[in-house]
């Protein structure tokens, strides 16, 4: 059933980085169901995410790529295997508030205006007001939603909340920041947009970013690695140094470069589907 | 012309959609109000019609149609009184004495409304309690609920007499029975609300919580108390008109010196109708009252945040 690719090797050994931010060792996650057929979310899956890098998990859906993602969040319990997040396990490095996590929807609480949103976990840390409010603006700012701060949600623009949940995410000031599908449900052009503003945020703000995509150009314009899965059993097929230069205009995918690595990933996805068939 | 009406419109928008919007707002109301009083004079009318036919006959003057229909308007006692007769009599009540006097409905609509709020505040208290039970406790989930929904099975006709025997050996007298049998009412909607409510939170919203590895406390504070505000007020407004209802009925059994309810056991002792329908009336403007405070109050609460 497990073919062994060259690719996984690639995957399990990665780049020699000295304190690798998340590393998943034959990890694996089996859903019991009702009907005594369990579902295997997650099948030995290996990973080592080094500290700076954009890391993308792509993939059909039901590959695994938010249970994985939710694993590293401690959202999801694994049923074999082992995880590292900082070194800690997923629940303290959770516990510890290392990591900042942005879901599919914004997920803004539609009764709080946007800056107390911000706030929300400044809150929960036990942050004094001004400094919150302070830490707000400044996050507000870095996502361009300056002047936004008194608005609600339903205010907002659906790309304009989904900046204001990233805003709310870098509120934490975490190194690692875990993103499930961000701009799944938003436009092609405002998704540029972001797409645009995101990795630039990254290059300025060096952290670590985890990112769930189904969408090839956006998981090759944004990553160093592309991790590319399969579903049934959920497992990991290849992992795809994408070494374009750090700093990415829109341009870059129009380049040859770019569309060879996004030729291996569409490559890699097609090698999973025949695994169905 | 026309361009020219247009362009001043256009430049007038917002006052000018405003005074329309209130315009073709009023019209329902007003075809509404107007159907139902030309529906109640049409039924005092008929209703009085053999009062009215008996005292013109005992006078002993001849009498035409009008004087007939007339007479029906005019009756001391009718069956069903006319509105303006209502009017007058509650507008009598209302001027005609001090607040003081227990022949003014304000006294006695205070008196109704006190009963009322503290039980609703009571009923509040009680019905939340219940639903975070039932929402954070599984044995309470399956037990509770049923247990809740037979109390309000039984006729509250039926109980509210016990209740008030009850708590009077026991030495409560005057607000407390009454604001109990507003309370037995009034818990059921808030509790059904709340259930609702607590767990009205979005999925990724209780998961967001976990991420901040916020506690228990903290997620119901911050998250599911909030949540459920439009569903505590959905409840409230139910609410506040049963518990209008159950002071009135806590009145009765007391055998009522003051209230709306004592207004209309008195009423019926004597067989004034007119007396009846004015109190019915002022009952029915208290709970308009006490619902338009209310809204204000869930405006000033919700925020814009409430409106989608």
């Amino acid at each position: 059933m497990h073919s062994p690719s060259p690719s996984r090797t690639s995957g399990a050994t990665g780049q020699p980085a000295p304190a690798p931010i998340v590393q998943a060792r034959s990890l694996s996650l089996v859903y019991p169901t009702a009907d005594n057929r369990p579902v295997t979310a997650l099948s030995e899956v290996d990973l080592t995410i080094a500290r700076g890098d954009f890391v993308s998990l792509i993939g059909p859906s039901g590959c695994g790529k938010t249970t994985l993602l939710r694993v590293i969040a401690d959202l999801e319990q694994p049923t074999g295997g082992s995880i590292t997040v900082e070194g800690l396990t997923p629940e303290q490095a959770r516990l510890k508030r290392l990591y900042g996590y942005v879901f599919q929807a914004p997920a803004l609480y539609p009764w709080r205006t946007v800056e107390r949103n911000v706030m929300l976990p400044l809150e929960i840390m036990g942050i004094p007001r001004a400094e919150r409010q302070a830490r707000a603006r400044e996050e507000l700012q870095r996502v361009g939603l300056s002047g936004f701060e008194r608005k609600f949600p339903w205010q907002l623009s659906g790309g304009m909340q989904q900046r204001a949940s990233i805003a709310r995410a870098l509120a934490l000031k975490p190194d690692l920041l875990l993103m499930d599908e961000p701009f799944g449900a938003l436009d092609e052009i405002t998704r540029d947009h972001l797409n645009l503003h995101l990795t630039q945020l990254w290059r300025s703000t060096g952290k670590t970013c985890v990112f769930v995509t189904h969408s090839i150009a956006e998981a090759v314009f944004l990553s160093t690695r592309i991790v590319v899965m399969s579903p049934r059993p959920g497992r990991i097929l290849d992992v795809i140094d994408c070494d374009l230069p750090r700093e990415r205009t829109l341009d870059i995918r129009e380049s040859p470069e770019f569309a060879a690595i996004a030729h291996r990933v569409r490559d890699g996805l097609k090698e999973g589907h025949s695994y169905d068939d | 012309m026309t361009t020219e009406a247009g362009t001043t419109e256009a430049g007038t928008t917002k006052p000018g959609r405003w005074a329309s919007g209130r315009l073709a707002d009023a019209v329902p109301v007003l075809v509404t109000t107007l159907v139902v009083l030309v529906l109640w004079y049409a039924g005092a009318a008929w209703l009085n019609l053999p009062q009215a036919e008996e005292a013109l006959a005992r006078s002993g003057k001849p009498f035409g149609g009008l004087d007939l229909l007339l007479q029906t308007y005019s009756m001391k006692r009718p069956i069903l009184p006319t509105p303006d007769q209502v009017v007058v009599e509650l507008w009598g009540s209302l001027t005609g004495y001090p607040l003081t006097s227990p022949r003014n409905l304000l006294f006695h609509a205070a008196v109704t409304a006190q009963a009322a709020l503290t039980g609703l505040a009571m009923g509040v208290a009680l019905g939340t309690l219940l639903a975070v039970g039932i929402v954070y406790t599984r044995t309470l989930d399956a037990s509770l609920l049923p247990w809740v929904i037979a109390s309000q099975t039984v006729p509250i006709l039926a109980i509210a007499p016990m209740i008030v025997v009850i708590l009077g050996n026991l030495g409560f007298t005057g607000l407390l029975p009454k604001a109990v049998i507003c309370m037995y009412l009034c818990f059921f909607p808030i509790t059904v609300g709340m259930v609702k409510g607590l767990r009205s939170a979005d999925p990724l919203w209780l998961d967001l919580m976990r991420t901040y590895s916020a506690g228990g406390l903290r997620a119901f504070w911050s998250l599911r108390l909030p949540a459920s505000l439009p569903f505590l007020f959905a409840s409230l407004k139910v609410s506040v008109a049963i518990s209008v209802t159950g002071a009135i009925v806590g009145e009765l059994p007391t055998g009522g010196q003051a209230g709306l309810g004592a207004r209309l056991l008195s009423g019926s002792y004597y067989g004034q109708t007119v007396q009846i329908w004015a109190a019915l009336v002022m009952a029915a403007l208290l709970s308009v009252l006490l619902i338009a405070v209310l809204r204000v109050v869930e405006r000033l609460v919700l925020g814009r945040g409430g409106v989608q």
